[in-house]
């Protein structure tokens, strides 16, 4: 896009490059403003690029020195937290762990979607649907996916359908909502346009609702995903005997392994980056998200 | 003017709104012939339902009581013979500037359809920007985009909305005489509502001056000024300090 504009060497146009730049949902659009305005060069570009890094770094050092110090041993050190997941991949726990977490989430998060953005959009579509359905989502919605362990686990025993029920329960309602709000929040005035233009029913859905609710829906289910994270973790720690949040208990219970417990976290937290950088790059795709210009 | 068809006749149209439970009167017996090739202006006080009876004609709402005809058809829903163009809202932000003009052509073959969506971008001054999507576009472009989409599929007839009205009063001005020589060089009907009463004199063959709500034709005023019209003759100023009477509006601040 801004290569376009620089190509046409329109003034007026670049204006509204910039315009749209600012109001776009990606906050990674503004530094490009701030590099055209005072181009920062060599050195100091690499030091505003490594900032974010040397901040961590920082951190990390003093967390050393200050779990050096401790006269009570209440935290690992990084030193030692490295060490842990060096030991955890050696065993060949790391990945194992890994896969099977990512494993329930991906099924529990895909069945969900699948149930409940369909239904969504069918709800929120149909107004005396959404006065029946409404109260029932709104009753289940405030109980905890974790309330649900107990059930889960009497209905499916210990193991992994127990697990993929627990996130499938908790990716469910936010999708509902996202997907039944969406298809609410269309402008009318789409929706008359395409009755103008003569579409048939089949065809509006597919022209004009499908790409409408699109944007609201890839944000939806990456808040989503996000949650199904947080809730396998927890999950693992009680109807499971693998994955990493059955990691981080069973290192504690098997003898206070306060460093493969930290190492589990640093793990967890690096696995839930990518897959929201995943969604991320999902959620850039142009012919998803109306005209929003990406960086190329 | 010479004689011509009548194109839409309005008949005893009477609507109102019903909201938690208390009945609205909107209009309230609206009689009007709008003439094939006609560009006709609706004005009134905001809220009066200038809207409501653009939207009747265009057969998103249908009235109380009373029939609208086009062609001597009753109007029973909306058309593609007829469009109705929105504020600049009514683009589609997921498409492309020539995926929007195209939108309504998808019963055309392929080469007619790329032949329309040329010559209308063309038309309304949008060369260069097919590929740019209405975020990348200001207001008066996606409003020029919006007219293209409409004329794309030959309506025989162009209902407007407010259309200019989010537009600033410079891109406002360049609009209206854009929407002066498109309609000269189509000969589409147009039915055009507007708040704007100068707007209204500059553009319109005959004004049509609602009352207050439940609205009533006040007047219909018939502008007989040829195009391009001078905005500071007398005749003009005449007509359009005769409709801010009619409005109870006085013309001095």
């Amino acid at each position: 896009m801004l290569r376009f504009a620089n190509a046409l060497g329109h003034r007026r146009f670049q204006v509204a490059a910039n315009r749209r730049s600012c109001a776009g949902p990606s906050a990674r659009d503004i530094p490009i403003l701030e590099r055209r305005g005072n181009r920062p060069k060599g050195l100091r570009l690499l030091l505003t690029k490594l900032r974010p890094l040397v901040f961590i770094a920082v951190l990390l050092l003093l967390w050393q020195i200050a779990a050096g110090r401790q006269t009570v041993h209440v935290l690992p050190s990084p030193l030692e937290t490295l060490a842990g997941i060096i030991d955890l991949a050696r065993q060949g726990l790391l990945l194992k762990y890994a896969v099977a977490s990512l494993f329930r989430v991906t099924w529990g998060f895909i069945s969900a979607s699948v149930l409940a953005i369909p239904m969504g959009l069918t709800i929120g579509w149909y107004r005396r649907a959404e006065m029946a359905f409404n109260p029932l989502i709104q009753i289940l919605r405030p109980i905890s996916p974790l309330a649900w362990i107990p059930i889960a686990i009497l209905w499916f025993g210990v193991g992994d359908i127990a697990a993929i029920f627990l996130i499938f329960i908790s990716c469910l309602f936010p999708l509902l909502l996202t997907a039944i709000n969406a298809v609410q929040g269309i402008p009318a005035v789409y929706m008359n346009a395409g009755r103008n233009f003569g579409l048939s029913p089949a065809a509006i859905i597919y022209r004009v609702l499908y790409p409408a609710v699109m944007p609201q829906l890839i944000t939806g289910l990456r808040i989503t995903l996000g949650l199904a994270w947080l809730v396998v973790v927890a999950a693992e720690m009680i109807a499971v005997n693998s994955g990493l949040g059955f990691l981080i208990i069973d290192a504690r219970n098997a003898g206070n392994r306060y460093d493969l417990v930290v190492a589990g976290m640093v793990v967890i937290a690096v696995i839930g980056l990518l897959l929201d950088l995943l969604m991320r790059s999902l959620a850039a795709a142009k012919s998803l998200r109306w005209g929003v210009v990406t960086e190329d | 003017m010479a004689i011509r068809e009548t194109k839409l006749s309005a008949e005893h149209i009477t609507m109102a709104f019903q909201r938690d439970g208390k009945t609205t009167p909107v209009l309230n017996d609206i009689s009007l012939d709008v003439a094939q090739g006609e560009f006709l202006c609706i004005v009134g006080p905001s809220g009066c339902g200038k809207s409501t009876l653009l939207s009747a004609m265009a057969g998103f709402l249908s009235p109380a009581s009373g029939e609208i005809r086009i062609d001597g058809q009753v109007v029973t829903g909306p058309d593609p013979r007829r469009i109705f163009v929105f504020q600049e809202r009514g683009v589609f932000p997921w498409l492309t500037v020539e995926g929007n003009i195209e939108f309504g052509l998808f019963a055309l073959a392929r080469g007619e359809r790329q032949r329309r969506i040329t010559h209308y971008i063309k038309m309304v001054g949008l060369t260069g920007f097919e590929r740019a999507y209405p975020a990348e576009l200001s207001g008066g472009m996606k409003q020029r985009l919006e007219v293209a989409r409409a004329l794309a599929v030959n309506p025989d007839m162009l209902l407007l909305d407010e259309p200019f009205g989010a537009l600033d009063s410079i891109t406002r001005l360049t609009m209206r005489s854009e929407l002066l020589r498109i309609w000269e060089a189509e000969g589409n009907t147009v039915v055009f509502v507007t708040h704007d009463i100068d707007e209204a004199v500059q553009l319109a063959d005959r004004v049509v001056v609602l009352s207050d709500r439940p609205a009533k034709i006040q007047q219909i005023v018939k502008v007989d000024i040829a195009h391009p019209r001078d905005i500071s003759s007398a005749r003009y100023l005449e007509l359009r300090n005769g409709i801010f009477e009619q409005l109870g509006l006085a013309h001095t601040i």
